[in-house]
């Protein structure tokens, strides 16, 4: 049935519109391919568009050939391997430029459209916000309409769009039904290659001069939080992430985590409930408000009080969460445990002799904290963004010559001086704060909030948080790190806070974002089940799913079916008239017969009633002109219809 | 093979010519991929398998995009050839060997215009088309006339891919249409048996300007040499110069008086080959047939009965 064809070759408005999407597709990937690559893609498709512009002939194939070998090994010589995803775009994105090369024929073409909807998905493996969806919208129409093109050449540019945007609009319905009932699975399918979550940044498990600094020069977010109830005071807000208690003099490392088996708290107190967000950052662990009552699904909450997930944040994860801010942790910590947290190298000789005398003129041990954090209070310590770089001593450093740091530096040298007093301690490393979006309520934590802070042990109250910033900076746990450090430090441009028609809009923004991402971007497999659920769908497993798109896509088929039978026949206003007339005379028995033309009609009628013969042979003459002779316009057809309505009729 | 075709019968609701109009509702539309649409449901069968594993919810939302545009577009393409009203049109008489045009009138009805239809006989070449909103359209699709006689040239195929070429939209129709096909004249015949008349002295050529008559209009079989090109030239329409001089003559073409050796369709060659020869140089003919008999005549009247009673010759 189908016979053979030759595909036709292409016309040169249908090139054009094919190197327009091919173009359009490939801006956005610029930024995320190597340079080589950009340059070859450019090269390729100026040369094109010369072609095209001097009606030349396209290269040899044995040319191509080449170009596809070379192209193939620099992709080889960069990535080192084929497989994944940065070499697969690469090869995409090279085969699309090569193929626009040999663009012959409509088939060509078609190759082409398809590589460009390919492409399309690909960079959403980078970013998938808002801005990315408006441009892959964008560039998704002009792709349909160079279809639109290849399937009839010969229309204006705004026809194909114009179709293009139609065809897109009605299958809009289709993409909210299958979105929200093709059922989810989570990926990955297979395992993943190495270089899938590159590029992800925030806390590490390690911490040493200048890593949290660093860290809080980015405004990023880190995740939001929504509470039940109201958001706890801001001093509250000590957003627990990895523990650090191994200490080599310079950088403080986490220990191996085990799962704490007996129940977390050992006090009663209110309990805080709240959903957190977070950002993927390919760690295990998860953030929650000291201290976290009970893991998520899929977490474990460890000795330690950090709450760590199975696998890794590889992808945005929302969590529901229980914290009781005024328990007491770590009551029956175990002898072996407390001596893990005394632990010290032989260095910092200075700062060990400072705290041993401390802890001998004090005495107990919440007087040693005390005298610790005066310390930090009176003598000249400055909180700043920017601390001098310190050497191999860096405790003994920065408590006697520096004096100038961030918040990594008082905990860790506050947490060294416990110890070498004798108080088991450790550091805490997280966030501290958060800001609260008034538009949708959200909590939004960035990576500029970034905290490290200190926990002792004591035999009455079990581990207690001491934040020895607050010692030095107390506005940076009452009101964020932009009232606390200096003028002039480089803080993240969206953090300062003297810009306030800025901070409305960017809160205006970020809650859209928020709901892109909670409702858009977070839709796996339980938020489905979740809005399923709420939609009335009893047991939402994917037989129901499958059936309820099945009937639904089916309604939205039979809807475009009415649409596409719809017959939309305008009768013509002078026929329309005309027809007025015969009924009119059908109530003295005169209507028209289906087979009688004007003129037999007037002339029955005008012998059976030949009073009416005058006006109707006027109306006849006019109506015959109208429709079949050259008269037009509006003024003969509005005296015909009103010849005809001020024709009187008199029943006989 | 008989059960294929019958079930071909059965499926496409193929049951002989059909009254004109000819309306393709919804029943008589079928609907397809085509290869590029089966290429994009891969396509989209792959990159899904790309969004599950890196979890894009974005690249679903783009693949059940792109999957809606699909149904989307099969919707379309039906749409642009259902309730298309077909009717035949002029269909003039060919010789066999001929290209036959068989004209068709289509009517679209709705206020958007239809775009690349395509059409054509089963073996024939086929014509594309575009439809203007609330107009009718007339074309000649042709087929070539490979026997003399009634030609029926089928059923029409009307198809189209229209608008993204992802789905080919297409259906049957058989207008009550018919094209005369007249017997192939032969080659390199013998001169025209003018003696065989034994009435008159035999032929002038019609040559020379002393003995033109005047002129009619062209008809496919006149000679180019008869042509009036100056006429042509003044973008008149074609005429064919007449000439009846004073010598003019008659000539009668008979079929018993061909060769005995000679078979039934040769010698319909042959008197085809006569008839258009005489008609070309003006001469009174007449033809007798086993059965059939037209007697003297000229002019293109004449020639249309002649060819007509050789084409139906034997029916």
């Amino acid at each position: 049935m189908a016979t053979k064809r030759e595909s036709p070759t292409l016309a040169r408005s249908q090139e054009l519109w094919l190197l327009i999407s091919a173009l359009l597709t490939l801006i956005p990937d610029v930024e995320h391919v190597p340079a080589w690559l950009t340059t070859a893609v450019a090269v390729a498709i100026a040369w094109r568009v010369s072609i095209w512009w001097r009606r030349a002939a396209l290269p040899p194939r044995w040319l191509l050939s080449v170009l596809v070998a070379a192209g193939s090994a620099g992709v080889f010589l960069t990535y080192r391997h084929f497989f994944g995803k940065d070499p697969g775009i690469a090869l995409l994105i090279l085969f699309l430029a090569l193929k626009l090369l040999e663009m012959r024929q409509v088939r060509d073409g078609l190759a082409v459209i398809f590589l460009c909807y390919f492409l399309l998905l690909t960079h959403f493996l980078n970013a998938q916000g808002l801005d990315i969806a408006g441009l892959s919208l964008a560039a998704l129409v002009v792709i349909t309409a160079a279809l639109a093109s290849l399937g009839h050449a010969a229309q204006p540019v705004v026809a194909h769009l114009r179709l293009s945007a139609l065809m897109l609009a009605q299958a809009a319905p289709f993409m909210l039904v299958l979105f929200l009932l093709f059922p989810r699975v989570q990926g990955p399918l297979w395992g993943m290659p190495a270089d899938a979550y590159s590029g992800m940044s925030g806390l590490s498990d390690n911490m040493s001069p200048g890593s949290i600094s660093n860290l809080s020069l980015s405004g990023e977010i880190a995740f939001r939080v929504r509470f039940d109830g109201e958001v706890p005071p801001k001093y509250l807000l000590y957003w627990r992430g990895p523990v650090l208690r191994l200490f080599d003099g310079r950088t403080w490392r986490s220990g191996a985590q085990m799962e704490k088996v007996s129940p977390p708290d050992t006090a009663t107190g209110e309990t805080v409930r709240y959903a957190v967000t977070i950002e993927p950052h390919n760690k295990h662990w998860l953030f929650a408000l000291e201290m976290p009552v009970a893991p998520p699904t899929g977490a474990i909450v460890s000795r330690e009080y950090q709450v760590l997930s199975k696998t890794p944040v590889r992808s945005r994860l929302r969590y529901e969460m229980q914290s009781r801010p005024d328990s007491l942790p770590g009551m029956d910590e175990s002898e072996a445990s407390l001596r893990n947290n005394l632990n010290l190298p032989a260095n910092n000789p200075r700062t060990r002799a400072l705290a041993e005398q401390w802890q001998h003129e004090a005495g107990d041990p919440e007087a040693t904290i005390r005298r610790m954090l005066d310390h930090f209070r009176k003598e000249n310590y400055f909180y700043t963004l920017t601390p001098p770089l310190l050497g191999e001593n860096s405790i003994d450093q920065f408590m006697f010559e520096t004096r100038r740091g961030f918040c990594e530096h008082y905990a860790s040298a506050f947490v060294f001086a416990m110890r070498a007093a004798g108080i088991p301690a450790r550091v805490v490393t997280g966030y501290q704060g958060g800001e609260r979006n008034p538009v949708d309520g959200y909590l939004i934590v960035r990576q500029s909030d970034a905290h490290a802070w200190a926990e002792v042990w004591l035999e009455s109250k079990g581990w207690v948080r001491v934040d020895p910033t607050a010692a030095v900076a107390p506005n940076r746990i009452e009101a964020g790190l932009a009232s606390a450090v200096p003028a002039g430090e480089p803080l993240p441009f969206l953090v300062r806070s003297d810009l306030s028609w800025l901070r409305q809009l960017r809160f205006r923004w970020e809650a859209v974002t928020n709901t892109w991402n909670q409702w858009v971007l977070g839709y796996d497999p339980v938020r489905q089940r979740e809005v399923l659920a709420r939609l009335g769908m009893r047991e939402p497993d994917w037989k129901a799913m499958t059936a309820a798109m099945a009937v639904l896509c089916g309604l939205l088929l039979l809807g475009l079916t009415v649409w596409a039978l719809h017959k939309r026949v305008r009768t013509d206003p002078t026929v329309r008239d005309w027809n007025n007339l015969s009924r009119k005379l059908s109530r003295i028995g005169l209507a028209r017969q289906d087979w009688e033309g004007p003129a037999d009609y007037a002339q029955r009628v005008a012998l059976a009633r030949p009073e009416l013969s005058g006006p109707l042979r006027a109306i006849t003459e006019l109506y015959i002109d109208l429709r079949y002779g050259k008269l037009s316009g509006k003024m003969p057809r509005q005296k015909l219809r009103e010849m005809i309505a001020e024709l009187k009729i008199a029943k006989v | 093979m008989q059960a294929v075709a019958s079930f071909k019968r059965w499926l496409f609701r193929l049951y002989g010519p059909e009254v004109a109009p000819i309306i393709l509702t919804q029943r008589r539309v079928y609907v397809l991929p085509t290869r590029a649409g089966l290429a994009f449901a891969t396509a989209l069968g792959l990159m899904l398998i790309g969004a599950i594993n890196y979890n894009l919810s974005l690249g679903y939302a783009l693949i059940f995009l792109l999957a809606g545009l699909g149904l989307v577009t099969l919707l379309h393409t039906f749409r642009n050839l259902v309730q298309i009203e077909i009717s035949p049109g002029r269909i003039e008489p060919v010789f066999a060997g001929d290209i036959a045009h068989f004209g068709l009138r289509l009517h679209n009805r709705r206020k958007q215009g239809r775009f690349a239809i395509n059409l054509n006989f089963a073996g024939g070449d086929a014509v594309s088309v575009d439809l203007a909103p609330e107009t009718t359209t007339s074309i000649n699709l042709p087929l070539q006339a490979k026997r003399r006689g009634w030609m029926r040239p089928g059923r029409v195929t009307l198809e189209t891919r229209y608008p993204l070429c992802l789905v080919r939209a297409w259906s049957y129709v058989e207008p009550d249409m018919r094209c005369l096909v007249y017997p192939r004249p032969e080659v390199s015949p013998p001169p025209l048996p003018l003696s065989a008349t034994g009435e008159t002295g035999g032929a002038r050529s019609g040559k020379g300007t002393e003995d033109f008559s005047g002129l009619r209009t062209h008809q496919p079989a006149d000679s180019p040499r008869h042509v009036a090109w100056k006429a042509v030239a003044r973008e008149q329409p074609m005429l064919t110069k007449q000439f009846t001089g004073a010598s003019a003559t008659q000539v009668w073409l008979d079929w018993n008086e061909l060769p005995t050796g000679l078979g039934t369709e040769a010698r319909l060659a042959r008197l085809t080959r006569w008839l258009l020869d005489a008609h070309a140089q003006g001469l009174a003919y007449g033809l007798s047939l086993p059965g059939r008999k037209i007697p003297l005549g000229h002019g293109a009247r004449q020639l249309q009965d002649c060819l007509e009673a050789l084409a139906l010759h034997g029916d």
